[in-house]
Order: C-alpha cells, then structure tokens, then sequence
C-alpha cells in the first residue's frame, strides 16, 4: 500500500475561499450537481479540459459563454471519455516531441452524467481504464436522464418515479453498482461523494490529483427537478443520503475499499425518501410498508456487511 | 524514390507513415485490418515516431482522433463499413469541430446481409457529413491522395477532416507497383501540422465545440462549413499541381479517360473503373466514341468540373456501387442535378452494378454503353437497371433451393430463419 498523502483540507475553514467557476449558467435552482462542480472545480483549477458528454451540464457553455475558466470540449453522450483520450495522448506527444513545454499541460477531466456514466459512455469507459488512461472522470449522478426530462437510467433507485416510471411501485429496476464496476478495472482510485460534505469531497479530489492514471469520481446530485422537491433541501437531501446510508462515502485505493465516513447511527431511509416528490406514493395515499421495508433492508445489508 | 509492390492497404499505411503522422486511434476491421497492423509494425520497431492507440469502438475512435486533432496534433485513422457507420455520429461531430486529419476508408458493403466485399454504400453514408472524399481507383493513387488529403483537411481555407476512401479486396488486397516517395520530400510537401487558434493549451484556455442556443448560431456555423467544403475544390486543385510538381504525377477532382470528342461517357467511382477503362479502350476499338469519367471528389462534388467536361456529352451511363433504397444511385441523383438546366444536357441512364464485390463483366460494359446510346436515339434514359444475369439469378435459386430443403429437412419451421436470406 503506498502511504495516504496528507490533506490540506482538515475542515471547512481549510477550504478553497476563491470560487474559480463562474455564474449565470442555465442549471436549475439548486442543482447538486452544480454544486458539487464548484466545489471540485475549486480545487482542480483551470489548468483543466473538461471533456463532457450529452446532458444538463453541456448547457453551461453555450456560445460565446462560459462559466469555466479553462478548455471545454464537447463531444457526445457515448464518448466522452475517448475525446479524453486524444486529448490526453495529443498533450503527451506534444510535450514530448517538444513542441510544447510542460507548463502548457492540462489535467484532462471528464464530465457526465449518469446516463452517460452507467450506460451508453461506459464501454468507452472500459477502455480508457483498460488503457490505463491518465484523467479524472466526474460523474454526477442525478439518478435519471435529466436533460431529456428524468426518465430512468440504470443509475435510478428501486420504487423512484420517473417521467418514464410514473405507476404506482415506480421504477422497477435497481440502481447499478458502478462504484463496484469501476472498481473491478483496478484503476488508480475511484470514489463517491457529494456536494453536501465538501471536506470529503475536497480531500478526494485533492488525493485523486496526486494521483496518475483513471481517476473515477460518482457524485450523488440531489436534482430539484427530477426528484421534485424544494430546491432549498438540496444540501438536507444530500446530507440525509448520507446519514440513511442511501449514499455510502467510500473509495477504493489500492486493491481495497474505504469508507470514508460510516453513519454509525443510521436514521430510518424514510427521512430521506419523504422529502422528495419521487418517493411520496411510498407514503400517501396510504403508506406503502412493504416497499419502504424493502428500501430499508437493501441498505440495512449493505452496511451489514461493511460494519461486521 | 523506389518502386514496391504494395497492396492498397499497404499503400494507405505508407502515406500515413510518409506524412509524418503523430498519433493513430484505431480499431480492426476487414478489409482494413492490414493498415493499422502495417502501423503498429513500423512504430513497435521504431520506423515511425507515432503513438498508436486501440480503442474499444470507431465511435470511440473518431472521437479520440477529433480531440486529438482538436489539441494539436497531426492524425491518421482507417475503417471500413459497419466501422464507418459505428462512428457515424461522431463524423459529423469532428467535422463540426473542424478538427482536420485524413481518415482511410476501405469500402465494403452493409449489413444486412452481412459481406466482407466490396461497394460503396458505407462511404455514400458518409456524405453529408462534412468530410471531405477522395476516391481512389488504383494503389499508387491510394498512396499519393493521402498525402494530398492532409494538405487539404490542414489547409486554413478547409480545416476539416478528409476520407481516402478505396475499394476492399478489389484495391486493398491487390498488389501493384507504387512509386514510394521519399521520406524527405513526402516530409517537405506535407509540411507542419500548424493547429493555429484549435488546440487546448493551459495558457490559452478555450472552448470547443459548445452548444448554440437557436437556429441562427447553428445555421451559421453549418453554412460556414458547407463553404469551407466548397473551398476543398480550390484547395485540392492548387495542393495537387504542387504534389504534380514535385512528384510528377497529377490528380483531378474528376478524371477523364478518353473524353476528347466523346459523345457518350461512363460515370462512376473507384477501383472498378479501371475496368470501364479497358471496355472505353474496347469499344474506341471499335469505332464507338466513348470515354470515362471518373469523379475523385465525392465531396465537395466537382459540379463545374462536370458540366464542363460534360457540356459535349450526348449520353452518359452511370454506374453506381451502391444503392440508396427507394431511389437508387446515388452518384446518379447527384449528376442529375449537376446536369439539371445545363443547355443540351446528356440523356443520363442510370446502372446499379458491383454491390458486396459482385463482378461487373466487359459484356455488362457493352451493354451499358448500348442502352445509353439508345437513350440518347429515343431522347429519354430507361428506368434505372440493377444489373443481374440470368446466370446469377439461376445460381441464387440453386441456393434458395438448398436453403428450402434445409429448412423443410429440419422441419416445422422452428422459427429460425437467417436474416432476409431465406425468403424464396
Ligand atoms: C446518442 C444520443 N442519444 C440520446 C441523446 C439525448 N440525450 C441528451 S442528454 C440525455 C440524458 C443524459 O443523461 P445523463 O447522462 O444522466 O445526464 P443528465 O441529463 O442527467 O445531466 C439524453 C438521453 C443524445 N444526446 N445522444
Ligand atoms: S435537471 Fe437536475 S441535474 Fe439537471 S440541471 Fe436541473 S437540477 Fe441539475
């Protein structure tokens, strides 16, 4: 095991206080995923190229505006991270032919959605940890399609409503692992966070920096709009995935899986579930026990499992 | 400069070698496999300072080679077929982002029927795209339009990317000699990649490729594009008399064979042209005036160069490898139009001949030339032919009839049936 490097993120007074990505995009009001961009963005900098694939966040640069003040390349929903690749192997050949020097390097870092993540871009996916590629992907994950208007994608919990998922026992699917996808490639790191606990987050992606090779980010992203509810519970939502246990905080480093911060003290997935609009016919018109329980049990192994 | 044997695939990985390529994303493909395993060769044994990368998909690799055009770099890939149309929303994609590199296209027919062999209707897919198309008929030309086509994609007035597009089997697999420029002067008149203002540097930070908010932002970029496609006519004209000077041996936007007082003329693309130039030398034995016209550019397509070369022309015969279906030639439609208006325009006939590397014979030639010329007696083209002999046909029913004892044999029609090739 090589040695956890030290953090300069100790808490949130050690937190970046410049905000480096601009203002003014077209995301909705309280998008978690906006703000777990800022908060990674903050700490990756601009000597950056986003790579990004189809989806709400392909909105945010629309001619002649943008809110990054690094490169921005868009490509499609599949490929996202081979437009990474050729970035990645054009800057090395560059440098290396000397044709540039080393000063004009980028971090090249991707950016999807989950649609994009869980589905159609994985393949590409695959590949760029095959190749051992060296980039950072950054997942945000609103458990839906969101920009075509959250139908379900394989990133959608069990029993959520969709505009594609609207019946009364809502999706009937189960959300995909892809921490545990990502993770069977042996990449350099893969991690889970969110917006809501920025000192874990900032120390992930500070450690993901350090680091060379595929770099694999999941960022929970409350979605106002596709889980229907108030934009201002954004960040009680993302806390509340956390201290249910929905959303565990982990890593994986080295051949092994971290837990970067265990809800000793579970609280009932209900609290989680009944703030978001997606989730109501599990409580009105009557109370759907059979489906809550079963919500609650999933977890319930999960953390079992990780505790024992 | 030394003469090799070389096979079309041989000759594509030798321009892509000769114009000092930097980086080849790629996946395998019959029949353009051999072109990137010549590459991969020559770079693991230090022949070429490239850097080679597999990827999982075309779709994949026309992405990385956008990107890495995008960032700098001087970029050479190839596919065939079902890989062309894999990639095919990121063809239109790259050419958007005007990220110029020359892409091999070896054709080969679609699925389904699924087919190894040769025709056109992969590259005709391609069309619209904003690449521009070089069509090559012979191994030498393969070599020579590759250096060309970098000249063009990287040439300010373009910036797009280019296919070099030859016919599998027919080109990629057969042997010919290729004068083999030398490295130095390949080296010369390619020249350096200059990315100019598209590339991603840390001190000149920059978005590419964003999205347009409304039809005005989006039309104007796409018209800019269609104009620069245009340019490529001009282009190509002065980068080939340069490749002519240097290297002896000159290409037009659309070839004449035997045009001089022409009055009628065979239209078509690829390497199956070489064989309309031996029923041209046939026939002009004989005393008919025939000659051929073959367009290299595909796109942008060389309407002046046809009216032109054209204007004397009573009748015309094209032959078209591919079929757009419920419509027919493509090529045809597209001559159609050039022609459209022109005062005495041709009486235009219309032929499907060559689809999946099906032969098309001297006798077929003739008989070609023949129909135009009585098109051109009574005024008026035929509908258009699929060409198909009776031989052919009683072949294909022989096989139908061994699919139908098969069947019959295996019994109760268990549901399998292969495709579309079982219907009698
Ligand atoms: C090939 C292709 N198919 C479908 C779409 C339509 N599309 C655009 S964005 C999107 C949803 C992407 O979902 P996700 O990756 O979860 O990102 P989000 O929209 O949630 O930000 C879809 C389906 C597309 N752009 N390209
Ligand atoms: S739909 Fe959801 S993920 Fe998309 S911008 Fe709105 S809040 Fe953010």
């Amino acid at each position: 095991m090589s040695e956890v490097p030290m953090t300069r993120y100790k808490s949130l007074k050690h937190m970046p206080s410049t905000r480096l990505l601009g203002t003014g995009t077209p995301m909705c009001a309280g998008c978690g995923g906006l703000g777990a961009l800022h908060e990674i963005y903050d700490i990756l900098g601009e000597k950056t190229v986003f790579v990004n694939a189809a989806g709400c966040m392909t909105l945010m640069s629309v001619y002649p505006f943008t809110p990054f003040r690094g490169s921005w390349l868009y490509t499609a929903m599949a490929s996202a991270p081979a437009g990474a690749q050729g970035i990645r192997d054009a800057l090395d050949i560059l440098i290396e032919k000397k044709r540039i020097s080393k000063a004009e390097d980028l971090q090249v870092v991707v950016l999807t959605g989950d649609g994009s993540a869980y589905g159609m871009g994985l393949s590409a996916t695959s590949g760029t940890m095959e190749r051992d590629l060296d980039y950072l992907y950054i997942c945000y994950d609103n458990e839906g399609y969101g920009n075509t208007g959250q139908q379900f994608s394989a990133a959608t919990p069990h029993a959520a409503k969709t505009s594609t998922s609207m019946g009364p026992r809502g999706f009937s699917g189960f959300k995909k692992d892809l921490f545990a996808i990502w993770a069977a490639h042996k990449p350099a790191y893969v991690a889970t966070v969110i917006g809501s606990e920025p000192v874990d987050l900032a120390r992930k992606i500070e450690k993901a920096m350090q680091m060379k090779g595929p770099r694999m980010i999941i960022a929970l992203s409350p979605c106002p709009t596709g889980w229907d509810y108030d934009p201002k519970e954004t960040v009680e939502i993302g806390k509340l995935a956390v201290k249910t246990g929905v959303w565990p905080l982990k890593e994986y480093i080295n051949g092994e899986i971290i837990h970067t911060k265990i809800p000793r003290q579970r609280q009932p997935v209900e609290e989680y579930l009944k703030l978001q609009g997606r989730f109501k016919h599990l409580f009105e018109p009557q109370r759907n026990e059979t489906l809550i329980s079963k919500l609650q049990n999933k977890i319930d192994t999960y953390w079992e499992n990780i505790e024992s | 400069m030394t003469r090799q044997l070389l096979t079309g695939n041989g000759a594509a990985a030798w321009g892509a070698r000769l114009a000092a390529t930097d980086y080849i994303p790629a996946f395998p493909i019959t029949p353009q496999t051999e072109i990137i395993e010549a590459l991969a060769n020559w770079i693991d044994y230090g022949e070429m300072d490239t850097r080679m990368v597999t990827m999982e998909s075309e779709h994949s690799m026309i992405t990385a080679a956008g990107a890495a055009a995008a960032t700098g770099v001087r970029v050479f890939s190839a596919t065939s077929s079902q890989g062309l149309l894999y990639a095919m929303e990121m063809l239109y994609t790259v050419a958007g982002w005007r990220a110029p590199f020359v892409l091999t296209n070896v054709s080969r027919g679609l699925a389904a029927p699924i087919t190894l062999e040769s025709d056109h209707n992969d590259i005709v897919a391609a069309r619209d795209s904003g690449f521009l198309q070089l069509h090559c008929s012979t191994c030498q030309e393969v070599l020579d339009n590759t250096l060309i086509a970098f000249r063009l994609a990287e040439d300010k007035r373009v910036r797009l990317p280019v296919i070099v597009n030859l016919d599998g089997f027919y080109l990629s697999f057969t042997r010919e000699p290729v004068e083999l420029p030398e490295a130095s002067a390949a080296k010369e008149y390619v020249g350096e990649y200059d990315p100019e203002n598209i590339q991603f540097r840390a001190s000149a930070p920059v978005s590419q490729a964003v999205a347009v908010l409304g039809g005005s932002p989006y039309s104007y970029f796409r018209y800019e594009t269609h104009l620069a496609v245009q340019n490529g006519l001009t282009v190509f004209n002065e980068v080939a008399d340069e490749f002519a000077e240097k290297f002896g041996r000159q290409y037009k936007t659309v070839e004449a064979y035997r045009m001089e007082d022409a009055e009628l003329a065979f239209v078509m693309m690829g390497s199956f042209s070489t064989k309309a130039m031996e029923a041209v030398d046939k026939l002009r034995d004989s005393g008919w005036a025939i000659g051929l016209c073959r367009p290299r550019m595909l796109r942008p397509f060389p309407i002046k160069q046809f009216q032109e070369m054209l204007s004397h022309i009573k009748g015309i015969a094209v032959i078209d490898q591919n079929i757009s279906m419920g419509m027919g030639g493509v090529l045809h439609t597209e001559l159609m139009a050039a022609m459209y208006g022109q005062p005495d325009a041709p009486v235009i006939s219309s032929f499907i001949g060559g689809l999946g590397g099906r032969d098309i014979t001297m006798e077929e030639f003739f008989e070609m030339a023949n129909t135009a010329r009585n098109a051109v007696e009574q005024g008026q083209a035929p509908s258009p032919r699929l060409l198909y002999s009776e031989n052919e046909l009683r072949e294909m029913r022989k096989l139908q009839s061994i699919a139908k004892v098969e069947r019959d044999e295996l019994g109760q029609s268990s549901g399998e049936n292969s495709g579309g090739n079982t219907h009698e």
